[in-house]
């Protein structure tokens, strides 16, 4: 599918788009079934689905727990992928492969391609692939019809933002700030210099995650980037109140929207 | 001897290096840099000040200077006659890494990295540690430069080495047990990738071996070849000539890496690389990548190499008495050695290198580290099938007194039982 055309789409009716996330075989493929279902009420615009890797380094500790937890319920790529392609057939949002480069190199980057399609994925986001190591899976994946997600960070030189603007496809994934997922994330500490930045680098709409926690960070970055990404904060509300404490959290931040 | 000059200085390692400019950071198809994109302009910064280091030649003296001065380098090699005469094949030698400062090779590569941090000017250390010989070796190199130091230590491994946790927050690190994943030196790694990628402006990741994101694998075997370049000429020293084996054990690598380049060239040198074979390679239960089948290319923790893996990329248990062999991948500089067919390698297994220890211990008066001592069984399992006239060389990478708690239950010492019954009652 051409995401970038869906997300232009989609923001004549919002002010800004949201991309959840999932992380398959945690707690359970019932339970991600369900978040999905609670997604899907919610109107979300776009879904992240990971791919459990037993050493997650761009993961603070509710990921990297929730990786590790679907590897001991012994959740393979086979599920993986089976669980996608029921989700797809079933929900209405674009849905996005994340995980690490080492689940791609192992099944080869041909198998990937044709299973993340085949399994009606959109896209894939791989935050340890550099640029550099693009050149073999780029042609893949645009023969798919995948859309590879290049990710910007704020310690990244402006020429380097340029460079990787220059492989990105789709949308851009932009980082609000240092460290690994699941902290908090201070909005109003420059992040409008720092989506500008991002902005100079690239024409592609921009996504920002990493410690957006709520509906007012959702407002907060109305006019910055077009998409708001949030992920740990949902699944913490998971753990701690169940679904009814995740379906009024996702409430809350489809509103801030508008 | 205390003036050491390079028969061939760094001709073996520049070889490497060329392959390494090439193409970002690899070593044949191993190698490079597969981190998140918030870490690539430290590790960029990290490549120019290690570049204008070794480039440095001043840089290389003032290294050497200070492991003369604050470690004890050149270490010596001893001659293990008794070894010798009882195996009844060659002349056996030991390049003694365990006389160093905090008792092994890693000090090499601390104080190394030490000198670029002062260059780069950072504040704040991390490390990851298995054994806890990394650890204790960066906390030393912290305390005497004045920096502020975080040691990240699996919390199985900060069980079975109590003592080093003693010593490193005695030095004034902070020690983080780490109880992600299989709470081993993998994920001590992860954890201190996950606190760099917030930390990096006033801090210096001090990876402890020949692996990790380039330029890791460059720097530390840049620094530990000091361990090779002695060797080579201590051995033509004493001997007269080139050994005709070397055996190193081989966690990370850093030590045989370091170790093997000073004989690179010589293609009539054999290099051993001795695995963790844990309770044998049949059972699964060990940590060897490159001895036989257990390991596979894959990508992980920053780089690409051979693993202990399953077939969908998940990284493996593994198991070894020594827990600076217990780990899922090794130094992207030896996968590449092994693919040229220049190292070969090999598994031994927990009881033979409690046995290897053993002997050493006996026969030389030498405490080996329970990680050294695979270098030690290796030389035993093969010494008897060479000739009295070659010679082979081994090194000791460290000292076996953090062993002790390990040691002492594997041999199932009453004393020692006693002992700790009435410590723990007290």
């Amino acid at each position: 599918m051409n995401l970038r055309a869906y997300i232009q789409d989609r923001l004549g009716t919002r002010k800004i788009l949201l991309m959840t996330h999932v992380i398959v075989g945690y707690p359970s493929l019932d339970v991600n079934w369900r978040m999905l279902e609670a997604m899907e009420r919610a109107g979300v615009d776009l879904v992240e689905l990971q791919m459990p890797f037993s050493e997650p380094i761009a993961d603070g500790p509710v990921f990297a727990h929730a990786n590790q937890e679907a590897l001991k319920q012994g959740l393979s790529t086979e599920q993986y992928f089976d669980f996608m392609a029921r989700a797809t057939r079933k929900f209405g949002f674009p849905h996005l492969m994340m995980g690490y480069y080492n689940t791609v190199f192992q099944l080869t980057h041909r198998t990937f391609c044709e299973r993340l399609s085949g399994a009606g994925g959109a896209g894939f986001i791989v935050p340890d692939l550099p640029i550099e190591e693009y050149h073999d899976l780029a042609p893949l994946s645009e023969a798919s019809s995948l859309t590879p997600v290049a990710l910007f960070t704020p310690t990244n030189t402006d020429a380097r933002l340029a460079e990787i603007g220059r492989h990105g496809r789709g949308f851009i994934y932009g980082v609000a700030r240092r460290g690994v997922t699941g902290r908090r994330t201070d909005l109003k500490a420059g992040i409008d210099a720092l989506a500008a930045r991002y902005r100079a680098a690239t024409d592609l709409p921009l996504g920002l995650g990493f410690g957006i926690a709520g509906g007012d960070d959702v407002r907060q970055l109305h006019g910055s980037c077009e998409i708001a990404i949030v992920g740990s904060a949902l699944l913490e509300r998971w753990e701690n109140g169940g679904k009814a404490a995740y379906s009024d959290f996702l409430q809350e931040l489809q509103t801030a929207r508008y | 001897m205390n003036e050491i000059t390079p028969v061939r200085p760094r001709i073996m390692l520049e070889n490497l290096l060329k392959n390494v400019e090439e193409r970002t950071g690899y070593f044949g198809a191993y190698g490079g840099a597969f981190t998140p994109e918030i870490l690539r302009t430290t590790l960029d910064e990290l490549i120019v000040a290690f570049d204008d280091a070794r480039r440095d030649p001043s840089f290389w003296e003032e290294f050497r200077a200070v492991m003369g001065s604050y470690s004890c380098r050149p270490t010596p090699v001893t001659h293990l006659k008794n070894l010798s005469d009882a195996l009844g094949g060659p002349q056996i030698f030991l390049k003694r890494e365990d006389l160093n400062q905090t008792g092994s090779h890693k000090i090499n590569n601390v104080m190394g990295q030490g000198l670029l941090v002062a260059r780069m000017g950072k504040k704040r250390v991390i490390a990851e540690t298995g054994a806890g010989q990394h650890g204790v070796a960066t906390a030393t190199m912290a305390a005497r430069l004045g920096l502020e130091c975080t040691i990240y230590m699996g919390a199985v491994d900060v069980e079975r080495q109590r003592p080093n946790v003693f010593w490193m927050e005695r030095l004034g690190a902070k020690v983080v047990a780490v109880e992600d994943g299989s709470a081993t030196l993998k994920d001590a790694i992860n954890q201190c990738l996950r606190d760099w990628a917030f930390s990096m402006d006033d801090t210096h990741y001090v990876l402890g071996t020949a692996c990790g994101p380039h330029p890791f694998p460059q720097i530390v075997a840049w620094f530990q070849q000091i361990i090779g370049q002695e060797c080579r000429e201590q051995m033509m020293a004493v001997t007269g000539r080139l050994p005709d084996r070397v055996y190193c054990c081989v966690g990370g690598g850093s030590n045989a890496t370091g170790t093997f380049l000073g004989f690179l060239d010589d293609a009539e040198v054999e290099l051993v690389g001795m695995e963790a074979g844990g309770e044998g390679l049949d059972t699964g239960r060990h940590a060897a990548r490159l001895a036989g089948n257990g390991g596979t290319p894959g990508v992980a923790q920053g780089y690409k190499t051979y693993f202990l893996q399953d077939e969908e990329g998940q990284m493996r248990h593994t198991h070894s008495v020594a827990a600076g062999l217990d780990y899922i991948g090794v130094s992207p500089i030896l996968a590449c050695l092994r693919e040229s067919g220049r190292v070969r390698f090999e598994a031994a297994t927990d009881n033979e290198v409690l046995e290897g220890f053993q002997t050493l211990l006996q026969r030389e008066g030498i405490i080996a580290a329970l990680e050294s001592a695979h270098a030690v069984a290796g030389v035993i399992r093969e010494a008897p099938r060479m000739r009295r006239d070659q010679t082979v060389l081994a090194t000791l990478s460290g000292r076996g007194d953090k062993d002790i708690f390990t040691i002492a239950e594997a041999l199932d010492d009453p004393g020692w039982r006693r002992f700790l019954e009435r410590k723990a009652g007290r």
